[in-house]
């Protein structure tokens, strides 16, 4: 009995040596480091208090205009989303086929078409326009950034919105049926605080890339954050300028992918065993 | 002009533009084409660090989804197309003082593209990876296979079908992408609808033009990927 124990070893612990994976990751993260460093030694380098002075204040105002253009457009879109998602939930062929249509055409064709669309597009019926008195509203790029944004993504939501009112199962609407509540009810008491739990992340993931779309309404001449960033390297010709509205951008859509995860991790503690 | 016909316009040759869509169309198709192989490579791979068990690995393939992800695809395109002459230059001076560079735009377009969608493959794949079940490796390297063959002959076949919705995903995200290289200078579809435009004061012609190429593009996508599945459905129903 106590030969055999004296004989039998524990196994050696595990080699803790430089295996392939090991040196490859190192060398990887190596590189990101030195990556991140020369972006800041660029930085500190190229540092320019005048630059700073001069556009800061333009930065940070370029990210209100970036921050109220998402804000609205997502506002206006989630309104929009919901008699398009209607639509798409609907049996009628006629209501399904057009809201299928939108769907189709918002999401199959690249949102910078369709900003340009509304700005140069609608812009050219400049004489209708006026006519009918809409004309000071497609004259602001402001506006028609807003315009085809809110559009856009009001395609999108009612996509999260109809995926996440139909993943709550069949048997929720009878048994609220059963106990005699109306259609409406059974929406807002049963159903959307079911279908929202699992609406969040998409939601969030849509709000991230809204804010990543943004980008492109400096191209129809808004100044939003991008729009500052393309004035400030046209006229001093220095690469940081896009550096910085990069570790902006960054910044907002690393805190805003945080928050709905921890929101995410709130909400659904009784659903955890 | 804006007297001629809109059928004038939408012609082919030199009084029309449909030429010019079209062939802005083609190299639409060829930049999307040439990026896919490109960004399905590195995804693959970065996927591959994201679930090793080495934790250095796993963070550097953390690190790029995260900036490649999070910074906007019109960032990252002006950062590469406006800062990588600036940096080539820098280092190219120590071999030829006297060279300049000049960043071809159908290039720039794709390394950035191919970078943006290799960080969403990448999630794509890594999530196919968590589906195969432990057991298939397991299995395999009890037959003797070496891991380099059990990626490849029992892995890779399974991946590539859990995988596909979401690269077709990825794909039409990629092809919409496209248009943010016309901001650069590329000829390509939206591009030339915007000289068209601009020349014939038809805006909204030319932008719904390019609009519809789009489409017809997503169109034709999804059969080819309609095509793939069910082939791919086929070969799993015959095993």
């Amino acid at each position: 009995m106590s030969v055999t124990a004296a004989i039998v070893e524990r196994p050696p612990p595990q080699a803790r040596g430089w295996p392939r994976s090991r040196i490859i990751g190192y060398a990887l993260v190596g590189l990101w480091i030195a990556f991140g460093l020369g972006i800041v030694a660029y930085l500190i380098f190229a540092w320019n208090a005048e630059f700073f002075a001069k556009y800061a204040p333009a930065y940070l105002k370029g990210l209100g205009v970036t921050l109220s253009l998402v804000a609205i457009s997502m506002v206006l879109g989630a309104i929009l989303s919901v008699p398009v998602a209607y639509g798409r939930m609907s049996n009628n062929p006629i209501l399904s086929g057009l809201a299928y249509c939108y769907v189709y055409f918002f999401r199959g064709t690249p949102l910078l078409v369709q900003t340009f669309l509304v700005y140069y597009g609608l812009g050219s019926f400049r004489p209708e326009l006026q006519t009918v008195g809409l004309w000071w509203f497609f004259r602001e790029a402001f506006y028609c950034g807003v315009f085809a944004f809110a559009l856009n993504t009001a395609a999108y939501q009612a996509e999260i919105l109809r995926g996440a009112i139909e993943s709550v199962p069949r048997g929720q609407w009878e048994g609220a049926a059963s106990l005699g509540l109306h259609k409406l009810q059974t929406l807002r008491k049963i159903i959307l605080p079911q279908a929202l739990i699992v609406a969040l992340r998409p939601y969030g993931n849509e709000l991230i890339l809204m804010i990543k779309a943004s980008a492109i309404v400096a191209i129809i001449t808004v100044y939003d954050l991008m729009g500052q960033a393309k004035l400030a390297f046209a006229n001093s010709f220095d690469i940081q300028a896009y550096i910085w509205v990069a570790i902006v951008y960054l910044v907002m859509v690393e805190i805003l992918r945080h928050g709905v995860e921890w929101i995410e991790r709130r909400i659904t503690i009784h659903l955890k065993r | 002009m804006p007297s001629q016909s809109i059928w004038t316009l939408l012609s082919w040759g030199p009084d029309g533009w449909l030429d010019d869509i079209a062939s802005g169309a083609m190299v639409t198709v060829a930049l999307a084409l040439a990026t896919l192989p490109i960004g399905l490579t590195i995804g693959f791979f970065i996927a591959l660090g994201k679930q090793s068990e080495e934790p250095s690995l796993r963070l550097a393939a953390n690190v790029y989804t995260t900036i490649f992800r999070g910074l906007p695809e019109l960032v990252t395109l002006f950062l590469f197309f406006f800062g990588m002459p600036i940096l080539l230059q820098h280092l190219i001076r120590y071999f030829r003082p006297e060279a300049t560079i000049d960043v071809n735009g159908f290039v720039a377009g794709m390394i950035v593209l191919a970078l943006i969608f290799s960080s969403y493959a990448s999630e794509v794949f890594l999530s196919a990876f968590r589906a195969i079940p432990k057991g298939q490796y397991e299995g395999s390297y009890a037959l003797g296979l070496s891991s380099w063959q059990t990626m490849r002959k029992v892995i890779l076949p399974q991946l590539l079908r859990i995988a596909f919705p979401g690269l077709e995903n990825c794909w039409l995200a990629l092809l919409k992408d496209t248009s943010l290289v016309s901001i650069v200078g590329l000829a390509e579809t939206l591009r030339n609808a915007g000289v068209a435009a601009r020349v014939t004061k038809h805006s909204f012609l030319f932008y719904s033009v390019a609009a519809l190429v789009f489409l017809v593009l997503a169109v034709l996508s999804s059969f080819a990927t309609n095509a793939i599945l069910r082939s791919l459905g086929k070969r799993e129903a015959q095993r």
